[in-house]
């Protein structure tokens, strides 16, 4: 095709570095690809990223400071944290017992078990607060009965707790399974025979072995945590300064049309992404280093 | 030496962990996940084909397989560029680009709708320049095909990138060597290689895509009949108490993506046998 147009950049010179060999992409290629993938790139992560922060801070900082210190928000920004602060140490107790159990013993449905656990990634986060409601809502199996002792799960604290929960379920446990596993059993048997008792075994032999793993586990189930939006949404009633989490505080004050604040609420849940892929990255390398 | 089967059972804690994950997983994931079969089981077949397959329901299928299935196409092609130019060329910034890949996995799904809508409704950053032309993204089809572009960008690149990586250079060596010229040595070497792994990253964005919530409801603008996604029609149904409609749709979409699950194990089977060979 070129030898018939006459563009001028587009004639391949024949030298012995620019020839076409089936091993290596000709230069252009080289170019062209990147450019094509840095700009898909620019166009779906790095513009709406960019966006959050130019928004949050379009009315200035002192509008930023305010949006994010006023009391619905820090409201929001305190359930978030509880519920962080309950859920992530379950899933951790959670995935370090079923990573125990997985990696270093044997037993009949094992590969059953590995893909129940991986199930709530499969399930849409709707539907993750959708079967709570079924279970405890006022028409639920518990429903009655928690109505008839006063106690509210569904359109409340607890129900926004077991959502995250759900949804946040394989973080840990996923990480953990095939590292434990990959290490084998030998220096915790070791331990046992030199006369460790097994909590023993577990705090100075296995956790030294899987503290980044189990450290890189804790920072996803924690920004998945902080973020989680639609099984929250599904289950929190969206009860102003009651059962509203960072990013339904969001939702509220993006519909009320305010938007600057929405995104200056945002931009904090933008910088924890920032963070978390920070210290993955981070992770990542010293791992690979090591290996 | 005792046999391995021996030598694991001195290991104390068997009993403790197991019981444990058992009663924590009955507890938190199985029992609340059989609620929706038992919810569905006890409504009566007529009710449950009436619910799923009402029109204002089969276009929100159709939204939601379409765009996701759209989606995933996109990621696919793009995904293999980026994971591609990552693995293959150097170039300054290449690791903090290769951070940035998962942005869509740890920014929160809200904070990605509001910042898709805004970018591209008719005064955004985007949406001014595609105004002209009569292009809306914004409360329309391509809307929601953007968002669930942007959630499932990360998965083809990360299940393409590490099979890339441990491509072995002599097998294009050898493709050279025996006289195929570069476009040969892709098509007929290099895709049929990655062909498990694209194929696995596809089916786990377009399996996300479809239980996408957050990065879609702001953008899609919600209209019946037009740009309702299947997730958003259980929201709508348990606005208006209809616990028993929301749980038939929750039904259809949960088999759904335990069949794509099922599919995905397969796939990754069947790619971890051809990087064996």
């Amino acid at each position: 095709m070129s030898s018939l147009t006459t563009t001028p950049f587009a004639t391949p010179r024949p030298s012995a570095a620019s020839l076409p060999r089936a091993d290596r992409d000709p230069a252009w290629a080289r170019w062209i690809l990147t450019a094509v993938a840095l700009l898909f790139l620019a166009f779906f992560l790095v513009l709406p990223l960019a966006l959050v922060f130019a928004q949050a801070l379009e009315k200035g900082v002192g509008y930023y400071l305010a949006s994010i210190r006023e009391p619905d928000a820090l409201s929001a920004i305190r359930l978030t944290l509880l519920t962080v602060a309950i859920v992530v140490p379950a899933n951790v107790v959670f995935g370090v017992a079923a990573a125990w159990a997985i990696a270093k013993f044997k037993f009949p449905g094992k590969s059953l078990l590995t893909t129940l656990i991986d199930l709530p990634f499969a399930v849409s986060p709707v539907i993750s607060g959708l079967v709570y409601v079924l279970v405890f809502g006022a028409q639920g199996w518990f429903g009655p009965w928690l109505i008839r002792h006063d106690i509210r799960i569904i359109f409340a604290v607890p129900g926004i707790i077991l959502a995250t929960a759900f949804v946040t379920f394989p973080f840990v446990a996923r990480e953990l399974i095939p590292l434990m596993q990959a290490q084998g059993t030998d220096e915790e048997l070791s331990a046992v025979t030199l006369g460790a008792s097994g909590w023993q075994t577990f705090w100075r032999v296995t956790l030294p072995n899987i503290r980044w793993g189990l450290f890189y586990g804790v920072i996803l189930c924690n920004a998945r945590a902080m973020g989680e939006f639609g099984a929250v949404s599904v289950v929190s009633g969206h009860i102003r300064g009651e059962t509203n989490t960072m990013p339904l505080h969001v939702e509220i004050l993006y519909n009320d049309y305010n938007i600057v604040a929405a995104f200056a609420v945002a931009s904090l849940l933008a910088l924890l992404a920032l963070a978390t892929l920070a210290i993955k990255t981070a992770i990542e390398w010293r791992t690979r280093g090591r290996a | 030496m005792a046999s391995p089967r021996n030598s694991r059972s001195i290991l104390p804690g068997f009993g403790l962990s197991l019981g444990f994950t058992l009663a924590y997983l009955g507890l938190i994931v199985l029992i609340p996940l059989s609620a929706a079969f038992v919810k569905t089981a006890g409504m009566g077949l007529h009710e449950f084909v009436s619910v799923v397959t009402s029109p204002r329901v089969i276009a929100a299928y159709k939204l939601s397989f379409g765009a996701s299935l759209a989606a995933g196409f996109v990621n696919m092609v793009f995904g293999l560029i980026v994971a591609w130019v990552l693995v293959r060329y150097p170039f300054p910034g290449r690791r903090i680009i290769d951070a940035l890949v998962d942005l869509p996995f740890a920014l929160p799904t809200a904070v990605a709708g509001i910042a898709l809508t805004s970018l591209y409704s008719a005064n955004g950053w985007i949406g001014r320049w595609l105004e002209p032309f009569g292009i809306r993204v914004a409360f329309t089809w391509t809307g929601v095909f953007v968002a669930l572009t942007f959630i499932g960008l990360p998965f083809v690149v990360r299940t393409v990138q590490p099979v890339l990586q441990e491509l072995e250079p002599e097998i294009e060596e050898a493709a050279a060597c025996l006289g195929a010229n570069r476009w040969q040595a892709i098509t007929r070497v290099i895709l049929p290689e990655l062909a498990p792994s694209l194929l696995t990253g596809f089916a786990l964005a377009f399996a996300r895509a479809l239980g996408e919530y957050g990065s879609v409801v702001f953008i899609s603008g919600n209209m019946p009949m037009k740009t309702e996604i299947v997730p958003l029609m259980i929201i709508t149904k348990l606005e208006q108490y209809d616990y028993s409609g929301a749980t038939a749709i929750a039904v259809v979409m949960l088999v759904s993506s335990f069949l794509l699950l099922l599919f995905i194990n397969l796939l990754q089977k069947w790619s971890r046998r051809h990087q064996a060979i």
